[in-house]
């Protein structure tokens, strides 16, 4: 395999998401200061990557659709082991919804060229809409793969994948190029070494606006994305909040009334 | 694709082995209530081979209309069979809405075909509602639950948007009567993707968690596979399921199926207990429709009892045994 192109979205911290709040002006989230981190199942689709090039040789590319400021993010990656990263960042890509955003994959995949495999994190913490890698795959016209758990080269062009079902698991042969999003069953993402982490500071970045891409502006951005957000709020729940005190004995009794009353006994 | 002319209300009738996945009934009865404020049709689709004598059980369930494409290349599922034959349905039949079950087999359906057709495409949603025009409004937790989004797709058709499963409720069936069409598929039998070489399931065991009237979940604060035995006997003299956090799962106490919450199920029973749970929104997401919550936390602070019609402040080792032992001489009254 010559090369793998690994979909990688930087995403807010989840550990700082109580610093959400909203703009209730324009509808959006407010989240400044929340730092951010490559989005977990990411780790493992590079993992799935870097262990294929060990063994075989080639390349691992990160392709990111971020705005600047996320270079600390793919250098991470780059540290963990990837090759170089592409960073597509316009200002015309912003408010894309899935859809918009496989546009603009799909051209920083054809912009790379030849490739053999495209890894995805089967969904992100963040929009956890679990969409983009099969909508990706056929801007592509490639075949694709989701939920997987298991992976590995059987001839030069020829992957056995196993994907997780409910109770249970289908075994599937598949021919390249084809685009695989990853499950965290999958592998162990590794450490990234100290060595590492100097390496990545000479890897390049490469950053594409769509001067270099030529999307239609039609298909991207908030005015292409056929989905539109119609309203927004933080959630808030109600609920009687009726605390019960007393010894083990008298807690026990009221539940236990609870239960009877709501005619479950 | 564009909006003029599209009508219906299209539901995928996902099936494997020919037995129909729970979400379908779910998605029918949601459909039909859409529907019914709309005046609009209700057709289900249903893929496979041998599946023909499931479009009765479609009908009971709400469809007035049963599309049928009954091939040796739809069975097993694989997913470029299913995203061509989608794709030449949309452009026949022009549906205005098409919902989907966020199964395994949906969400990974549902954005190819979305993408194959142009359209746009919600998901995980956990309602669905029509505005004034009739255009659907689809509800999506986001950020891990903490934000729920209304996502609108004012301009492409179909409307589509998966659904997560226990979200919506099923009708009782009644014997109807409706069309059963069956459709001609011609695939090219090359360029199908990749080839299925096994499929593995087990029988799933016990009440499925969506199902269960009665969920008692356990968190980290369970603290031992040991003491886990008491949240299992709990919901045993309940009749109902259990349920799990992440952390239980993490150890080993319990099986990641039984998780709830956003990367797990949800579940609306009419009681949920939930004991040692700190009440993450990732969790919280997941369990705070269900009718009656009451949870036991021995932190007086703890966020799961802003999600609580009944709170109990303790260790639950001081309330479980004395619990379970006067449901069991109730119910055994
Ligand atoms: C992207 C992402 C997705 C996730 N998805 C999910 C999901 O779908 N579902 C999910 O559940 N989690 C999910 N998580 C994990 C989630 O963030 C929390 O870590 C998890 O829900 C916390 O579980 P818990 O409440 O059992 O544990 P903790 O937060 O550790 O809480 C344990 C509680 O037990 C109480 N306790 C301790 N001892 C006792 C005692 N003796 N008696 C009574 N109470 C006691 C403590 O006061 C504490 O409140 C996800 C996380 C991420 C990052």
């Amino acid at each position: 395999m010559n090369r793998i192109i690994v979909c990688m979205k930087p995403v807010p911290d989840p550990q700082h998401w109580n610093k959400v709040s909203m703009d209730h002006e324009t509808q959006t989230l407010k989240r400044e200061g929340i730092p951010t981190i490559i989005n977990p199942l990411d780790k493992h689709a590079l993992e799935a990557a870097l262990s294929i090039r060990d063994a075989h040789g080639g390349e691992v590319l990160l392709l990111s659709m971020a705005p600047p400021f996320v270079t600390p993010t793919l250098r991470e990656g780059l540290a963990m082991g990837a090759d170089r990263a592409i960073l597509l960042s316009d200002p015309v890509f912003a408010g894309s919804d899935t859809l918009a955003t496989a546009h603009i994959l799909a051209a920083g995949c054809r912009w790379i060229g030849e490739f053999d495999l495209v890894l995805c994190g089967n969904m992100t913490i963040d929009g956890s809409t679990a969409q983009v890698g099969s909508q990706l795959a056929e801007l592509l016209d490639l075949p694709s793969v989701m939920h997987v758990i298991d992976l590995h080269r059987k001839e030069d062009h020829l992957l056995r994948i196993t994907q997780k079902i409910e109770h249970g698991y289908v075994r599937l042969e598949a021919e390249l190029p084809l685009v695989i999003s990853v499950r965290k069953e999958l592998n162990k993402p590794r450490y990234t070494p100290f060595t590492g982490i100097l390496a990545a500071e000479s890897k390049e970045i490469n950053m594409l606006s769509n001067e270099e891409l030529h999307i239609d502006t039609g298909l991207i951005g908030l005015e292409g994305s056929p989905t539109k957000m119609a309203g927004l709020e933080l959630r808030r729940f109600k609920r009687e909040k009726e605390r019960v005190e007393g010894s083990p004995e008298e807690i026990v009794q009221v539940l236990v009334d609870k239960i009877h009353r709501y005619g479950i006994i | 694709m564009n909006k003029n002319d599209h009508d219906g209300i299209w539901v995928f009738a996902e099936q494997r082995n020919a037995e129909l996945h729970e979400v379908t009934l779910e998605l029918l009865g949601k459909a039909r209530g859409l529907a019914g404020q709309n005046q609009g049709k209700v057709t289900a689709i249903i893929l496979g081979q041998g599946i023909k004598p499931l479009a009765q059980t479609l009908l009971n369930y709400g469809a007035d209309s049963v599309l049928v494409a009954d091939n040796p290349v739809l069975d097993p599922y694989r997913l470029i069979p299913y995203s061509l034959v989608f794709e030449k349905l949309i452009k026949e039949y022009h549906p205005e809405i098409l919902l989907m079950g966020a199964t395994f087999m949906g969400v990974e359906l549902a954005p190819r075909v979305a993408a194959r057709v142009r359209t746009g495409l919600s998901a995980h949603c956990v309602d669905l509602k029509l505005d004034k025009d009739g255009k659907l409004l689809q509800v999506v937790p986001g950020w891990g639950g903490g934000v729920i989004a209304t996502i609108a797709c004012p301009d492409h058709r179909p409307q589509m948007a998966t659904v997560m499963p226990g979200t919506m409720k099923p009708l009782s069936p009644e014997e109807r009567k409706g069309e059963i069409k069956e459709i001609e598929i011609n695939l090219p039998d090359k360029d199908l993707g990749p080839k299925v070489l096994e499929i593995k399931r087990e029988k799933a065991e016990g009440l499925p968690l969506e199902k269960a009237e009665v969920v008692v979940a356990g968190g980290w604060g369970v603290g031992s596979r040991e003491d886990w035995k008491q949240v299992e006997e709990l919901a045993g003299v309940l009749g109902g399921a259990v349920g799990t956090t992440r952390p239980p799962v993490d150890e080993g106490w319990a099986e990641e199926g039984q998780m709830i919450g956003q990367s797990g199920k949800t579940v609306r029973p009419k009681l949920y207990m939930g004991i040692g749970i700190s009440g993450v929104m990732h969790h919280v997401v997941g369990m705070d429709q269900s009718e009656h919550i009451i949870t036991i936390n021995s932190d007086a602070n703890a966020e799961i009892f802003e999600t609580s019609d009944v709170i109990v402040v303790e260790d639950f080792r001081k309330i479980l045994p004395k619990l379970i032992q006067k449901i069991r001489e109730r119910v055994e009254r």
